[in-house]
């Protein structure tokens, strides 16, 4: 398979002033396949919404480089670089309460990306907006209302139309389920997963929910405070975690089903995801880590094959000296 | 599970409570019962604007009076009564007897206080504690909802804090008067997993020290199951089912507790099983349906269902539900409540 989209030591620092950086994201490098869905897991404040934004040109790279079907995209977009990508790359927002213009019409909402990137008539691009609206569950009544007049899985239909209508081949989704309730959540889960398969669709499934996560991607990244710890076939990853850090996400994940739970000891989650202001060398999940030895505090480990044992899992990648 | 011991804290029957809008009157509660036991662990559970909160807060007597109202129903806190018509004595139930946490710790802070004030006007208001020893008393709060250099931390801002440390001062501030109650309104929701096992590992330790009673009100049956001793479940203004954990678990006896468990992702079996998800969304709580609330929805209703409320079945000791499948009559087995989504674990 030929990844559509590759990152190469994508780096995203932010300078607070005063010799202060905050590593958001460092040196990552992830590639997604056509018709793929990788997800893209890890504590807030992991960098992983940075990440997503950074990929797609929302904000300046640092370091490093993303190609996109092969053309090396700017280091920092101009304008005409939003208008060129805005037609094959997309996002879906977490909050479908403050990513939505309130003042605008779901119909404007939905049909904004057509009419600013498109030659499409007015009557072309209500047309296009009615069918996406039903598409995603909704009516193509509903263009005359406004945002507020919808629920919160409403919303975030209105959100994922919005992206979509456009076609794009890449879509990176930021929590687009974690603001939802339960039953809402595999509502969008199974739509997301229907458009997939219809439209081919390619995405980058950001979430700190690993439940749901294994449940939409292909492939699941692991990151913790601004680099790519863990990286493999999401059973693989979310049934037989490697990486320390992965088993305790996978290990706090409370189960619906009383007897699981209370056979359940105390949780060996120690402390929180530290400050990533000027970040000292070592492993970042040293300070954390259950398993933690010398060499951990001193050298940071490299993101490396390991092989499995059976053979079977032939790419699971790790960044941790315990392997 | 439920230990019949535990002595009964508090008691309510048939809550109601209404909130006049421009748009009319919004039934939120329309008549839910529950007991709460000390030591106990009791969770709601259900979707966004179901009434769980409102449930809770008109217990504090938090609900805004005007535009809310409790028109019905009575509680009692260790046999006094506090909710009767539409008075609350709030002064007896906040703070001393009953504390409680919300979703948004960082929301629920004042930003312009230091989190050791914070805790300390509670000692002031209701134990009449002198400001240096509410102080003190604050340092040793903090140290017990483990949190680090606690007499440092008590001298700083709610914004030098991180979201879990948050929630532990909200936790250190709702058990400073020492509550045989406390409620946390989904008090994890806002946090990550990993920071929402520590938390919930720390209110079950409290909880066991102090031998509390806690309200959990979430969406999470991950949650529930880890720490609910009982459950009732929660839609359109009325419990739809309640009993211990494991009924509500291994024996669900309403569609909707049935719906909920089908669409939550299991950590367990690598099997490529869809979600299902509950189609529609809940009823207009402005004219709520005449008959069951779940009807709309509902994968099992009859006719019957449509006009007829359901009253309360008892299908267990300790185990109600609102659902004419109970009933002797009715032409449908029970059993059939199960085929759609096979229920793991136990016999179905």
């Amino acid at each position: 398979m030929t990844p559509l989209i590759e990152a190469e030591g994508l780096t995203k620092h932010f300078d607070l002033g005063r010799h202060q950086t905050v590593h958001a994201v460092d040196d990552v490098s992830l590639h997604v396949d056509q018709r793929e869905i990788v997800g893209l897991v890890g504590e807030s404040g992991s960098g992983k919404s940075t990440f997503g934004k950074t990929m797609l040109g929302l904000l300046d790279k640092t370091a490093g480089q993303v190609k996109f079907q092969g053309e090396t995209l700017p280091q920092s977009y101009a304008p005409g670089d939003f208008q060129r990508h805005a037609q094959t790359m997309q996002m879906i927002f977490q909050d479908p309460y403050s990513s939505l213009n309130p003042r605008m019409t779901v119909g404007e909402i939905v049909g904004e990306g057509l009419r600013l990137h498109t030659r499409l008539s007015g009557g072309e691009v209500r047309d296009s907006v009615a069918e996406w609206l039903e598409r995603v569950g909704l009516n193509a009544a509903h263009m005359s209302r406004y945002p507020h007049e919808f629920s919160g899985g409403q919303r975030q239909r209105i959100g994922i139309a919005r992206a979509l209508i456009m076609k794009p081949e890449f879509v990176v989704c930021d929590e687009p389920i974690s603001a939802l309730d339960v039953s809402v959540q595999a509502q969008v889960v199974n739509l997301l997963g229907e458009l997939k398969e219809s439209m081919g669709l390619t995405m980058l499934f950001i979430a700190h929910d690993l439940s749901m996560v294994r449940y939409v991607s292909d492939r699941m990244a692991v990151m913790y405070l601004g680099s790519l710890i863990e990286l493999g076939q999401s059973n693989d990853v979310f049934f037989h975690p490697k990486h320390p850090y992965t088993e305790m996400l996978v290990g706090s994940n409370p189960e619906p089903d009383p007897a699981t739970e209370r056979a359940r000891g105390r949780t060996a989650v120690r402390g929180e995801i530290p400050s990533p202001v000027n970040i000292q060398p070592g492993c970042r999940f040293a300070n954390r880590c259950p398993k933690v030895m010398d060499v951990c505090r001193g050298t940071t480990p490299e993101l490396k094959n390991v092989p499995d044992p059976e053979g079977r899992e032939p790419d699971r990648l790790i960044a941790c000296h315990l392997y | 599970m439920t230990d019949q011991i535990a002595p009964t804290l508090l008691e309510v029957q048939d809550l109601e409570v209404e909130f006049d809008t421009y748009g009319g009157t919004v039934h939120a509660v329309r008549g839910v019962s529950f007991d709460v036991h000390a030591g106990k662990t009791l969770a709601i559970v259900g979707e966004s604007g179901c009434g769980k909160s409102v449930t809770v807060q008109s217990i504090m007597g938090l609900i805004p009076s005007p535009p809310g109202r409790i028109v019905g129903g009575t509680a009692k806190l260790r046999g006094r009564e506090i909710v009767d018509g539409e008075t609350i004595d709030g002064d007896i139930v906040r703070g001393s007897e009953i504390g409680m946490i919300f979703q948004d710790p960082m929301t629920s802070l004042n930003p312009t206080m230091t989190i050791g004030d914070q805790i300390a006007e509670t000692l002031q208001v209701h134990r009449g504690f002198s400001h240096g020893q509410a102080l003190a008393r604050a340092a040793e709060l903090l140290e017990m909802t483990r949190i680090n250099e606690p007499r440092r931390r008590a001298r700083q801002y709610p914004f030098e804090f991180s979201g879990g440390m948050l929630q532990r001062s909200m936790i250190a501030m709702a058990i400073a008067c020492g509550p045989s109650i406390l409620i946390a309104d989904e008090p994890t929701t806002a946090l990550d997993v990993t920071i929402q096992s520590q938390i919930l590992d720390l209110l079950r330790d409290l909880q066991q020290q102090n031998n509390m009673a806690i309200i959990l009100i979430t969406h999470d049956l991950g949650v529930v199951a880890r720490m609910a001793d009982e459950v009732a479940v929660m839609y359109a203004g009325e419990f739809l089912e309640t009993g211990t954990a494991d009924d509500i678990f291994y024996s669900s006896a309403h569609p909707y507790t049935v719906g909920l468990k089908a669409a939550m992702p299991t950590n367990r079996d690598e099997s490529e099983q869809d979600l299902m998800p509950i189609e529609g969304s809940p009823p207009d709580l402005f004219a709520p349906p005449p008959g069951c609330a779940y009807f709309a929805r509902c994968p099992r209703a009859m006719g019957a269902c449509q006009n007829d409320p359901p009253p309360a079945f008892q299908v267990g000791s300790g185990h109600a539900t609102r659902c004419w499948l109970h009933h002797a009559d009715c032409p449908r087995r029970i059993e059939d409540l199960h085929y759609a989504a096979p229920l793991e674990g136990r016999d179905a």
